[in-house]
Parts: C-alpha cells; structure tokens; sequence
C-alpha cells in the first residue's frame, strides 16, 4: 500500500502539498514527492487537478478469513453494581451497525456475580450474551479481563468489538487487540458501516481535536474500537426483552494477577463523576484564583450537579486531575455544561461539545467558547456566578 | 533498576491551526517538541534512579530529526538514547509501533520498567504503551500517579474516574504516567552541552530483527481513509446587558422560554 504520484502526468501544482495533513509531499524538481511520513491517508488523493495520485495496493497480507467472523460484540463495563452508562450507549449504536450489517449484537459480560448484567443487556438490544463468572473477575483487572475477552474473541469470532473508551476500557482494548493482532481505533465519536465493504467506519478526532478522520480495518478481524462516553444515547430499555445466555468457565491464570489492586481512594467532591453527570459546572483560568472555585462549587451543588475544570486549572493545582474535561482530560455529555471563566481551547471543546445545552460566562466577547455557546453571558464571572446561583435557587424553592 | 521510556516526538498541537480557506492543517512554524507525557515519564524513571540506582536509557521511533527529541531526554538526565529508525517503519499504526518498539526493548536486555507517557497528544490513542507490554509479555498499570518501589515490589497509585486505585506489582511491568505524577525539570547547562554531543546510536528493522510483515504499513491492520475538519456547532446567543444582574435575568427568562428550566 502507496501512494504512488504519476511524475508524467504531475504538472507541480502544489495542491497536495496543501492538502497533506502530515507534510508528507516534498516539490523536488518541479514534481511532487512523496517522503516516508506518507501514512496513505488518501487526502492528496482528490485534490490533484490532473489525477495524477493513487493508490497502489501490494505486498499488503491478509491475516485472517473476514467471512468467518460475524456478531457485533459490546464489552459491557461495571462498577459498583451497576453497569456504565457508556456500555448501554454502544448498546444502542451497536443494535444499528448490526441491523444494517444483518448481523446479531452480542454483548460480553465479566465478573463475579453478573447474571443480572445479561439481563439488562438484553432489555438494551443485545441478541446473545457470552457469560463469564468468578472470584477473580470482581473487580477489572487488566489482565483477567483481556484473557478472558481474548480466549471469547478467539472461540466465537465477531467482526467488531466495541469498548468504552473510558479509563479501563482504554487500558483493556489496546491489551486485547495486541494479542489478536488486529486494528484498534482509540476514541471514535462516529461510527458507520460502509454500504460497498461492510467495513466499520469508526471516526476519531486527532490532533487535539483540530480535525477528524475516519478510520477502517479492511484484512484483519475482529475490527476494535474504543467510542467516547456521551457521545450516543443510551437506548430505551425493552422490559421484558431476552436472549440466549452462552456460559463460558473460564478462569484465570496466576501469571494473570502479577497486579493487584488493594485499595481504592475516592476524592471526587461529593462521588459525582463528571462522565455520568447530567449537569456539569466548569471553571477555568477565569476564575482568577482557586479559591473562586467554591462559587463554581455552590452552583454546582444548587443544581445536583458535578464540578468541571480546564486543563488550566488542573495544571496550575486548581483542581484534582479526574474534573478535567477536554481532550487529555474526560469527555463529557451533560444536558447542561456551564463553562465558567473558560476560553474555549479546542481542546477544550473537544472534551464537552456534544453536550445538549452550553451556557458560557467569560469577560473576552471574542472568546472561542461563545462560538459554541448556546448562551453566552459576557461579563465577571465573579459578579455573575453568585447572582445565578441565586436565581436556580429561587427557581428550585417555587417547584417546591 | 533497568528503565527504559519511550517517547515520540509530536507537533506541539497547541499552536496547530486549520487553514480557514482550504481546510487543512497549518503546521508551517509549528514547533516538535517530546510528547509532554512522555517527558514526564523520562522524569519519573530518572527520580527513581536517583533514589534506588539503575539507568534510565530512552528509545524512540522516527526519522533522523527525532533524535532532538532523545537529547531534549539526555539532557535532564537519561544515561542513553536509542532511535530506531528505518524506511520500513514508515505508515506505522499503533500495533506497528508496539511491535517495532518491543523489538528494540528486547534487544535491549533485561528490563525491569518501561514508562510511557500516558497517550500522545497528536494522535491521542493510548495504544502503543499497552501493546509494547503485550509483545513483551509483562503486565501493565495505565494513568499512574505515584510510583514506589518497596523491595521488589512497585506501589503504583493508578488514576480512576472518581479517584485512585492503589495496585501492587511484580516487575517487569509497563507503566504509563499521567501528569499530576510529576513536573519535568529544565535542563542543566552541563546536561544539555552532554546531550549535544551524544552519539546516539541508530537502530534498522534489520537490527532490532523486526518481521518485514510486522512492521510500517504492512503490519498495520488500520487505515486511514478520510480527513476532514470537524463541523462547528451552531452559534447561540450572546448577552451583554449594562449591569450583571440584568445579564442573569435575561438568562433566566430565555431559559425558562426555551422550558429548560
């Protein structure tokens, strides 16, 4: 696989050195070259005036049969007996790529007593449900999970996995697709089938967040992909639907537990994760000091709702690292996002513009986050904060 | 304590812009510089050599410019740098370069931690920290936040969504670090005139005995097929109202227009 430029047809137009999201085409000689940063994205490819790019295909092994894969599977994550709410959402996506594909959507369940996840799944779309049970698979462990994922995907072959991209499902996926030597796309925010391959089309931001691409697993299987929280809606639950349960007695190895987890610390305020928030309540480096945060705080706590932060603020110690939200931090999807005191970096943006209602407060009337704002208050933070606070507080006390 | 980090060099995607005209990326004048992750890994492998002895060696994969990034790494303090370079690499996905590294590592010798930095800001995947551990047959703790060695064991305060987790561990083992695990420190004059002179060595996929199957865009199961600039969210609306109290009472009454509240 190439990009080949045909040097007779070339006529050093430059389009593609434009073009080339990697600065991989050089002018030499009045012709364009293509350097070893080529990753064949193809961008070049419609943007040459006389047709002169393509792509050849060769010395490119196919590793696997793909027609004996089928099945759309789901990786279903828990914690604290309650499935994550990402799970349900791919649930849902996943119940379209499989009807489109004409394939079933099978749901996998680890851990101790887990039973009732099958159940759940069912009522959320899921077809099948391949089942695995014991002591050791409590709580995530990295290695218990992946064999166990790896020794299901390796029995019964789905054409498609689907992980949260959460914290574990980010340190799971890339553990499995290792070992199945298969493609693994990390953090999609799209997914589509392509109606001519019936190849998974998982897109993903890069580069910050300053552009997409879309991404596909054409000769291995099963194709992998991490999808962000927030980005789907978890599906309406069919009480009473129900599928076939497929028991596999798997269990782990000692070489699987070299890691072991023996406590854990909870210090989000008040346990709210911002990922599974329906309200959320940002502050940034506007706030002009940390000790401003406490009328982040008490907005936050009027509304039921959780405390977000920009990497600003996290970098300056502000805030403790698991409330940022941007594209090194969480992706977020409430209904509503404040975002109080915050330019609006891309990065940023990346990390909370699917969220259902924005309201922004920033004193710079140029500042990028108005652009996605759907309200935005240009004024103190500090003047303003409180006087909302106050007015949800009105408006709580007459539902009352 | 045998360390090895590995680091990529990236484009600082801070100063990256979109090219409003032609919808691309603009990366004229945008500037390399090591994956900040990965700088503080480098960090975290020298404080541990500091206190418990060792050698903290840095590999990366790339064209003969990223050896800027293996002497940003020398000159704070790493005691070798490795690059492994080859027009072979070249297109490499996540599994490609897990591969290629993990070969570089085992040519390396015994190895008691491998530090990443916990994903790269250009691509952002977190995939190839991971997949090097696979290759290698070791265990992995993702996100950590503190590492301490006690005996043989390594503590290792691992970051969760509501929290840490507290994990314990044999070595060899793959760790990736997030940021609040350290602040990387700048370079010593003396420290970098060394790192300048470094030779450091340079590595083939023949060297480091790579499959040709393995590795650059034949080992790479995924494709990039389509770039495009991610499309804007509608424009709302913006109040500027003459006292602040008025701003949030305007707020108020379109909020309660539109029912949200």
């Amino acid at each position: 696989m190439a990009v080949i430029v045909n040097r007779e047809t070339c006529i050093g137009c430059q389009a593609c050195v434009s073009a080339c999201p990697f600065q991989a085409i050089e002018m030499r000689d009045g012709k364009a070259v293509i350097t070893d940063k080529c990753t064949v994205c193809g961008a070049c490819i419609p943007v040459c005036p006389v047709e002169a790019m393509y792509r050849e295909a060769a010395g490119r092994s196919s590793v696997s049969d793909s027609n004996a894969f089928r099945g759309v599977w789901i990786f279903i994550e828990h914690e604290e007996n309650r499935i994550k709410n990402v799970s349900l959402e791919l649930l849902g996506e996943g119940r379209k790529l499989a009807d489109t594909l004409g394939e079933p959507l099978e749901a996998v369940v680890i851990g101790r007593q887990a039973e009732w996840m099958a159940k759940e799944a069912f009522e959320s779309g899921a077809d099948k449900v391949y089942l695995i049970e014991g002591l050791e698979f409590e709580n995530y462990n990295t290695d218990c999970y992946a064999n166990a994922f790896v020794g299901l995907s390796r029995a019964y072959k789905p054409s498609a996995v689907l992980i949260g991209a959460t914290g574990n499902g980010r340190d799971l996926a890339p553990r499995i697709a290792a070992q199945l030597e298969t493609g693994l796309c990390a953090d999609c925010t799209g997914l589509d089938i392509d109606p001519e391959t019936r190849l998974v089309i998982w897109t993903r931001p890069a580069f910050g967040g300053n552009i997409m691409a879309d991404i596909i697993c054409p000769d291995h299987r099963p194709q992998m992909g991490t999808v962000r929280p927030n980005v789907f809606k978890a599906p309406v639950r069919n009480t009473g639907r129900t599928g076939e349960i497929v028991r596999v007695a798997y269990r782990a190895k000692p070489e699987d537990m070299r890691v072991k987890l023996v406590d854990t610390i909870r210090i989000c305020a008040g346990g709210v994760n911002i990922e599974e928030a329906d309200i959320i309540v940002s502050g940034g480096r506007g706030m002009g000091k940390p000790e401003n945060f406490r009328a982040i705080r008490e907005l936050a706590d009027v509304l039921g709702g959780a405390v977000g932060a920009s990497r600003a603020v996290v970098d300056a110690g502000w805030e403790p690292v698991m409330h940022q939200v941007g594209q090194t931090g969480k992706t977020v999807g409430p209904k509503i996002y404040f975002a109080c005191g915050i330019s609006g970096a891309i990065q940023h943006l990346a990390g909370m513009s699917s969220s259902d209602l924005i309201i922004a407060v920033n004193k710079d009337p140029d500042a990028p986050i108005f652009q996605v704002a759907d309200y935005g208050i240009v004024g103190d933070v500090m003047e303003i904060l409180p006087l909302l606070t106050e007015a949800f507080r009105t408006v709580k006390a007459a539902r009352k | 304590m045998e360390i090895v980090v590995c680091v990529k060099q990236v484009p600082d995607t801070t100063e990256v812009r979109i090219d409003p005209v032609k919808n691309t990326l603009i990366r004229e004048g945008v500037p390399s510089i090591v994956n900040p992750f990965d700088k503080i890994a480098v960090e975290v492998a020298i404080q541990l050599k500091e206190k418990h002895g060792g050698r903290v060696r840095v590999v990366t994969m790339g064209p003969d410019m990223a050896k800027d990034a293996l002497k940003e790494c020398l000159a704070i303090g790493a005691d070798e740098a490795v690059l492994i370079s080859d027009r072979a690499f070249a297109g490499a996905d996540t599994l490609a370069t897990s591969y290629a590294l993990a070969a570089a590592i085992g040519k390396m010798g015994p190895v008691d931690l491998i530090l990443c930095g916990k994903q790269a800001i250009d691509g952002d995947t977190a995939q190839v920290g991971p997949g090097i551990a696979v290759r290698l047959g070791i265990p992995q703790i993702t996100y950590a936040a503190k590492i301490e060695l006690n005996g043989k064991m390594l503590k290792v305060d691992r970051e969760s969504e509501t929290g840490f987790e507290i994990h314990e561990t044999s070595m060899p083992v793959m760790i990736t670090v997030g940021k609040s695990i350290a602040q990387p420190r700048y370079p010593t004059i003396k420290g970098t005139m060394k790192a300048n002179r470094a030779q450091i060595p340079v590595w083939t996929a023949a060297d480091i005995g790579a499959d040709a199957r393995k590795i650059g865009l034949n080992g790479s199961p995924t494709q990039v097929r389509r770039i495009f600039v991610p499309q804007a969210r509608a424009k709302g609306r913006i109040i500027r109202s003459e006292t602040a109290a008025e701003s949030v009472a305007r707020l108020m009454q379109k909020l309660s227009e539109a029912k949200i509240v």
